[in-house]
């Protein structure tokens, strides 16, 4: 057994668990976050994506104990209060989900991805950034159209700041 | 997933002290393929030594065209390094085609090579630039390093702490995904250095990476695509398996050189 404490949607969390621990299971059963969900279990499907200190990694393939002294952002972590994030809000306007069993992992994917592609993002972009993240409803299409449409949004949204910074 | 004990390395000297411990204790870099193999009970060590807490284990050097890529770097950071970029765009781009995005935040070089999977892409790209893998112990030339399906040269206590190089003039690197696993199912890193062309093939390989005389003989008169045209390579000791047979793979290391040397000349 290993003490692991980390910041989980900036709160403070701490718990003991088997070293086995997976962190999704940390996250789901210890926290009662079940946002996070478990897929495939065999690191292919990201239903389980979050983010360890601000990059998308499969929860499923990594221990709680490895996470121990990281941030960790769920899907829970993303609206502030009742307002959705703007990737939430991009696929709720774009019929980015059916059964929604992949959202969550879709939509911290697509978080870290338009992060790392501050010039933009087109379709031949998106469609090899969620090779990690399976979904079995939508056949892709309204995924693709969300995040391209939640990139513009995000990109008018930090150039809105930029210019009241100004 | 059996039960196991974790440690925290926090340098080379820790990790090798803490690796002793165990009974049956392994080193964890990004644990890519570690930790789906523990989670499938296909692999059940004692103990595991992490090693992504070793600040000296991280990070690339460029200096002129000598390469040092610390086995702690992530494939992500191999991948959008600027400077890796600016000399060999190559390896870069190989990194940036592993896995996923979410793979290639966790998973490292070091990890990949000490792990040799037949079909994992960097060992193709260190045999092709003649790369040097360094150890707490030594230094190991790439062709001694890969010794066979998922083997090394590395002894028990022995971990993999650099990758270093000399960028060619020009590279390039091609691969056929699986379709299904969408690792190599053959993969193609071409290297045209000073005095010679290296061709090195991964995912076809009954024992693992391996280069190509009949490639690098072609491609050594004319560094171009067309210098391929009726270039065949025995398919004896290539795998077959139900993705494809050992002739379909002879066949793709052709077609792949070409694709790899296309992208090479730009």
């Amino acid at each position: 057994m290993s003490d692991v404490s980390l910041v989980v949607n900036g709160r403070k969390v701490s718990g003991t668990v088997e070293d086995r621990t997976l962190l999704v299971h940390f996250l789901r059963e210890n926290l009662e976050l079940t946002g996070t969900h478990v897929g495939c279990d065999t690191s292919q499907c990201g239903a389980c994506v979050v983010h360890v200190d601000g990059k998308a990694v499969k929860s499923c393939t990594m221990l709680a104990v490895q996470a121990s002294g990281s941030e960790v952002t769920t899907i829970e972590g993303l609206a502030n209060g009742a307002d959705l994030h703007p990737v939430q809000v991009a696929f709720k306007e774009n019929h980015g989900l059916q059964c929604g069993f992949c959202t969550p992992g879709m939509i911290m994917t697509t978080v870290d991805m338009i992060t790392r592609h501050p010039e933009g993002l087109d379709e031949t972009t998106v469609r090899h950034e969620l090779e990690g993240n399976i979904c079995r409803c939508t056949g892709y299409h309204n995924i693709v159209k969300s995040v391209l449409a939640a990139s513009k949004t995000m990109a008018k949204g930090s150039k809105g700041k930029a210019k009241k910074a100004a | 997933m059996y039960s196991v004990t974790y440690h925290r390395a926090s340098s080379v000297a820790d990790a090798v002290k803490l690796v002793k411990k165990g009974e049956d204790a392994k080193f964890l870099s990004g644990g890519m393929t570690l930790l789906p193999a523990m989670k499938t009970r296909l692999a059940a060590p004692s103990d595991l030594v992490d090693l992504c807490h070793i600040a000296d284990m991280k990070g690339i050097k460029v200096s002129g065209k000598n390469v040092t890529i610390g086995a702690g770097t992530t494939h992500g950071e191999v991948a959008s390094n600027e400077k890796l970029k600016a000399v060999c765009a190559a390896f870069s781009d190989l990194a940036a085609h592993i896995g996923d995005p979410a793979v290639r935040h966790k998973g490292t070089i070091g990890g990949s090579i000490a792990n040799n999977d037949p079909a994992a892409d960097y060992p193709a790209a260190l045999i092709a630039l003649d790369a040097t893998v360094v150890t707490n112990k030594r230094e190991i030339a790439a062709a001694k390093f890969f010794t066979g399906l998922f083997e090394t040269a590395l002894k028990d206590d022995e971990i993999v702490t650099a990758v270093k190089f000399t960028a060619p003039a020009k590279a390039g690197y091609e691969k056929f995904r699986n379709p299904a696993s969408r690792y190599a199912m053959t993969g193609v890193f071409v290297a045209k250095g000073k005095d010679d062309v290296r061709v090195a093939v991964t995912g076809a390989g009954e024992d693992g990476v391996f280069r190509s005389k009949e490639i690098e003989a072609a491609l050594s008169k004319k560094f171009d695509a067309s210098a391929l045209e009726g270039v065949t390579v025995p398919a004896k000791n290539l795998m077959a398996d139900i993705h494809a047979s050992s002739d379909y793979r002879a066949a793709l290391v052709v077609v792949m050189a070409k694709r790899a040397v296309a992208k090479a000349n730009g």
